[in-house]
C-alpha cells in the first residue's frame, strides 16, 4: 500500500526542490567551475600555485584550524555549562551564543579591531606582554572564532540535553570514575555532533570575509586570506583568476565535508538496525 | 549481604518523598517494593544504590554503614527501567565495561571468559557483537542484568525492570529472573507498581504509600490478611459495600460478616470478585445486573446494588445471566474496615 504523506504530490514537491537546488546551488558552482576551466591547465595552475595564493591558503587554513580547535573545546564547555547547570543569567548566555549569527560580520570585525588595536582595551594590555593581535594571524583566528562559535554549541547542545542521565548513573554503579565516564560514555555519544559542528565551523572559517578584513591588516604573503584575494581579483576584473582561486576553496570545502560525513557515519554505525 | 535501613528520610525541595522508612532485607532474599507512583519506592531503591543520598537515617550493608559511600564504591548492581545500555558499545562491551573500569585489574582473556559466562547465564550466546539498537527490549533488559552482575555486586537492585515490556515477555522474564536468583542467591531488591509482578516474584513484598511502609510480609500474608483498605484495594480488584458495624460484626442487607476490631458505626466491606456469589433467591444484598462480560476464564458480571454501589464478580461460564436480571449477592468472605 502506498504511504500517504501530509504534504501531497511527490512530482510537485520534488520538482520544486530540485529546481531550487539547481538554481541557487548547482548553477553558481557550475558557473564557477566553467569560468575556472576556461583558463586552460597551465594558466590555472600558475594562478592557484602562485606564491601569493599559496600564502593565502596557508594563513586561511591554519587560522581556521586554530579557531576550530579552540571552538571545539570552548564550544563543548559552553554547551555543557548551559545544559548541565542552572544559574542566574543562563538564559542570557544561551541567547548571546547566537549573536555572531545575527550580527553583520563587518560589525563584528570593526568591534574586534577596536578592541584589539594597539590603543584598544585588550590590545593595549596585550601590547604590554609583547603580544600583537590586530593585523596578525592571531587577529584572523580571533575573528574566525567569534563568527563560528555557535556552530559547535548549537550542534552539541541538543544531543547533550537528550543524553539519558541513567547512562551516567549506570556507568557510576559499575565503578567508573568521572573522567572514565566522560571519556568512554559521554564523549563517544557526543562525537557525531561534535564532528558536525567542527565541519560547519571549519567551513565557515574558510569562507569568512567581513569580520576578518578589518582586523587582519591584509598584507599579501602574511595576513591576506584567500577570500580577500578572490575579492581583489574580482576588483581587478580578473574573473577567471578569481574563479580559479575560488575553486581551490570549493574543493577544500567539499573534501572537508566528505571526510566529516564519513567519520560521522563511522561514529554512528551503532544506530544501524541489524 | 544483609541490608538494613533505619528511619531513612529523603526530601526533594519541598516534597518529602520518603518519610522515615525502616526495613530489613535478609541475605539472599528477593524483596519487592510495591506502591503507586509517588509512593517513594524508587527513591528508596536509589538511596540503597547510592544514586541518591539519604537526608536522614542510615543504610547498613551487613555490619558496614553504607549511608555515605558513593555509588561507585558501594558494590551494587543496578538495572534501570529503560535499560540504560551504552548505545555505542556492543552487547559484549556493555557487559565488559564494569570489569574494564574496575580498580581490580583483569586481563583481556579473563574479561572475555566472564563476558561469555554471563551471556550464557542470560541466554544471549551469539549476540555479543550486536549493538543495543539491534536487539529486542527483552534482550536489552537481559543484557542490562548481565552488565549489573558483571561486577559481582553484593546486592542487586532493579528499578521497574519489566515496566517497558509487553505482557508476554514480562511473564517469561519474571520466571527467568526467579531462576537466576535461585541460582546465584544474591540479595535482590526490586521496585514495581504491578502487584501481580511483586506477588509472583518476591519472597517478601513491602507495600508503600506516601513515603511510608504500610504493610510488609510474604505474598501469602499480605494477600490473605491486608491490614488496611489501601492494601486491600491496591493488591487487586475489590468491591466496596457500605455496612453498619455493631459489636464486632458488620451488617448489610440481611448479611452479617465478622469484623473483629472494627469500631461500631459506619464500616466498609471489601470483597474480591471471586468471593461474591449471585443467586436469584435471597437472602442477600439486592442488586441488578447491568452488564455481562465474557472472558476466556469465565463470565464477569457488573451489577449495581439498591444503594447504588457498583459491583464486579465472576460466575461460572455456563451460568445464564443477562443485563437487567435482579437478584441477590452473598459474600463468601470479606474484609471489613472502618469507613474512611
Amino acid at each position: 500500500m502506498r504511504r500517504r504523506n501530509v504534504l501531497p504530490g511527490l512530482p510537485l514537491s520534488l520538482g520544486v526542490t530540485l529546481f531550487y537546488v539547481g538554481l541557487i546551488v548547482v548553477l553558481p558552482l557550475a558557473a564557477l567551475a566553467f569560468k575556472a576551466a576556461s583558463l586552460g591547465f597551465e594558466d590555472y595552475w600558475r594562478i592557484v600555485s602562485s606564491s601569493r595564493s599559496v600564502a593565502s591558503y596557508r594563513v586561511t587554513v591554519l587560522s581556521a584550524l586554530g579557531a576550530t580547535t579552540f571552538n571545539l573545546f570552548f564550544g563543548l564547555a559552553l554547551a555543557w555549562v548551559i545544559t548541565r547547570y542552572r544559574f542566574p543569567g543562563r538564559r542570557i548566555i544561551d541567547a548571546v551564543v547566537d549573536l555572531p549569527f545575527a550580527l553583520p560580520t563587518a560589525v563584528a570585525g570593526i568591534a574586534l579591531t577596536a578592541l584589539f588595536a594597539n590603543s584598544g582595551w585588550f590590545g593595549s594590555v596585550l601590547e604590554g606582554f609583547g603580544i600583537k593581535v590586530a593585523y596578525t594571524p592571531i587577529g584572523i583566528m580571533i575573528a574566525m572564532c567569534f563568527t563560528s562559535l555557535p556552530f559547535i554549541v548549537r550542534t552539541v547542545q541538543p544531543v547533550l540535553e537528550d543524553l539519558d542521565p541513567a547512562l551516567e548513573e549506570a556507568a557510576q554503579s559499575l565503578g567508573g570514575s568521572d573522567w572514565t565516564i566522560f571519556r568512554k560514555v559521554i564523549l563517544p555519544l557526543l562525537a557525531p555532533a561534535l564532528l558536525a559542528g567542527v565541519s560547519l565551523s571549519f567551513a565557515r572559517c574558510l569562507g569568512e570575509f567581513g569580520a576578518i578584513i578589518f582586523i587582519a591588516g591584509n598584507q599579501p604573503m602574511s595576513t591576506e586570506i584567500t577570500a580577500l584575494l578572490i575579492f581583489i581579483r574580482l576588483e581587478e576584473y580578473d574573473y577567471q583568476a578569481a574563479a580559479a582561486i575560488a575553486s581551490v576553496l570549493l574543493l577544500a570545502a567539499f573534501f572537508m565535508l566528505a571526510v566529516t560525513n564519513w567519520l560521522q557515519a563511522r561514529a554512528l554505525r551503532y544506530t544501524v538496525k541489524g | 549481604m544483609k541490608i538494613h535501613l533505619e528511619n531513612v528520610v529523603k526530601t526533594f525541595e519541598s516534597f518529602q518523598a520518603v518519610k522515615g522508612v525502616s526495613l530489613d532485607i535478609e541475605s539472599g532474599e528477593l524483596v519487592a517494593l510495591l506502591g503507586p507512583s509517588g509512593s517513594g519506592k524508587t527513591t528508596i531503591l536509589r538511596m540503597v544504590a547510592g544514586l541518591e543520598y539519604a537526608d536522614g537515617g542510615a543504610i547498613h550493608f551487613g555490619d558496614q554503614d553504607a549511608t555515605d559511600i558513593p555509588v561507585r564504591d558501594r558494590g551494587v548492581g543496578f538495572v534501570f527501567q529503560h535499560y540504560a545500555l551504552f548505545p555505542h558499545m556492543t552487547v559484549a562491551d556493555n557487559i565488559a565495561f564494569g570489569m574494564k573500569v574496575s580498580k581490580v585489574k583483569r586481563d583481556r582473556a579473563a574479561i572475555d571468559r566472564r563476558v561469555a559466562d554471563l551471556l550464557r547465564l542470560v541466554r544471549l550466546e551469539g549476540l555479543g557483537d550486536r549493538f543495543p539498537a539491534q536487539i529486542s527490549g527483552g534482550q536489552r533488559q537481559r543484557v542490562a542484568l548481565a552488565r549489573a552482575l558483571s561486577v559481582d555486586p553484593k546486592v542487586l537492585l532493579l528499578d521497574e525492570p519489566f515496566g517497558a515490556l509487553d505482557a508476554n515477555v514480562r511473564r517469561d522474564l519474571r520466571r527467568w529472573l526467579r531462576e537466576i536468583h535461585s541460582e546465584l542467591g544474591i540479595t535482590t531488591l526490586f521496585v514495581t507498581h504491578d502487584q501481580e509482578e511483586a506477588l509472583d516474584l518476591a519472597d517478601r513484598v513491602v507495600i508503600l504509600k506516601d513515603g511510608q511502609i504500610v504493610q510488609q510480609g510474604t505474598p501469602q500474608e499480605v494477600c490473605r490478611d491486608p491490614k488496611s483498605a489501601f492494601v486491600m484495594k491496591f493488591l487487586g480488584d475489590a468491591n466496596v459495600i457500605a455496612a453498619e458495624v455493631k459489636d464486632g460484626r458488620a451488617h448489610v442487607g440481611g448479611l452479617s460478616v465478622e469484623a473483629a476490631g472494627v469500631a461500631d458505626g459506619r464500616g466498609e466491606l471489601y470483597a474480591r470478585p471471586s468471593d461474591i456469589d449471585w443467586s436469584e433467591e435471597g437472602p442477600g444484598i439486592t442488586a441488578e445486573i447491568t452488564r455481562v462480560l465474557d472472558r476466556a476464564d469465565g463470565r464477569r458480571v457488573l451489577a449495581t446494588t439498591d444503594a447504588g454501589e457498583a459491583l464486579e464478580f465472576d460466575v461460572e461460564p455456563e451460568r445464564v445471566v443477562k443485563a437487567g436480571d435482579a437478584g441477590f449477592v452473598t459474600l463468601r468472605r470479606a474484609k471489613v474496615f472502618a469507613a474512611g
